[in-house]
């Protein structure tokens, strides 16, 4: 596995979960990404509902960096500033999206597949940032508030 | 093989074990297509309780397997499909469209004897 997580202590004594990395590269990292999403989440308390949708969220954005990257990360992390929640990046310095709200419509894909990736994880979290660059690359950066 | 298929009469019973990765999937579907021509199969059991995450691909690979098999002409259902994961796929938008499922292993079987039956008593 080379991924890699960290936790550190506050002043406090309070434990504290750290961000973590995961080099999307082939296959396998997908679910190791998934794996520590899912992790996280149960560490900072989300239902085991929220944890499912969470680690959904994931292997789709792994699955997109994989399939049209080929390579990128995948970084969780906790967010704590007011209210308690995750977030997740998947980033890639791939081909890009030329239309992004084409790429964000129901049903509309390059590769065969059923176009449901993009729309359908906007919609399982609380909130859904697409940037993309024709040659540069396509981050995705996602939250979910705990409930 | 990371999917183990079991042989139990004329039903075959693949059990996922855990979280596959997409090799595993495509894999298991190659295995489950040949061997339902080799051992006169007339079901095909899918037991996914173990999977904790199905995404787009997994579920378009379950739903073409299902298909595929109904095509080589036995009958497929998908068993154990998490609360959890059953919530995740209606939220994302994604359905299993037209692969039949059951609760779990014990009703899977019973649904096809059930089909398997009635195919039978109309043959004679
Ligand atoms: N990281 C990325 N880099 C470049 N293009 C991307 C990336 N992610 C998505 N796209 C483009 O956006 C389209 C829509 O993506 P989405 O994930 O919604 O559907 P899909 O991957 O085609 O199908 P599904 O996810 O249902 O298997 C893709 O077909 C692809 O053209
Ligand atoms: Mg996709």
């Amino acid at each position: 596995m080379d991924s890699r997580s960290w936790t550190s202590t506050c002043s406090g004594g309070t434990h504290v979960v750290g961000e973590s990395r995961v080099p999307i590269k082939q296959g396998g990292d997908i679910i190791t990404a998934r794996q520590q999403g899912r992790a996280l989440a149960a560490q900072l308390g989300f239902s085991s509902a929220d944890q499912t949708l969470i680690a959904t969220a994931i292997s789709e954005m792994a699955r997109n960096i994989l399939v049209y990257a080929k390579v990128g990360e995948i970084i969780v992390r906790p967010e704590h500033n007011g209210k308690a929640g995750i977030t997740i990046i998947a980033h890639d310095a791939g081909p890009g999206i030329p239309d992004i709200n084409r790429a964000m419509q129901n049903g509309y894909s390059t590769s065969g597949s059923l176009g449901v990736g993009l729309p359908g994880t906007k919609r399982i979290m609380d909130e859904f940032l697409i940037v993309s660059e024709v040659g540069k690359g396509t981050t995705v950066t996602m939250k979910k508030w705990k409930t | 093989m990371r999917v183990p298929i079991l042989k139990q009469g004329s039903y075959l019973i693949a059990s996922i074990q855990d979280a596959l990765s997409d090799e595993d999937l495509a894999q298991l579907q190659q295995e489950l297509v040949a061997r339902v021509g080799q051992a006169r199969t007339r079901g095909v059991i899918i037991d996914v309780t173990a999977l904790d995450v199905m995404d787009s691909f997994a579920c378009r690979t379950l739903r073409d397997l299902a298909h595929t098999i109904t095509l080589r002409g036995a009958e497929t259902v998908i068993v154990g499909i998490q609360p959890d994961v059953a919530f995740a796929l209606v939220r994302l938008g994604l359905s299993l469209s037209g692969a039949q499922t059951a609760l779990d292993l014990e009703d899977g079987l019973a649904l096809l004897d059930q089909h398997l039956q009635r195919g039978n008593t109309r043959g004679r």
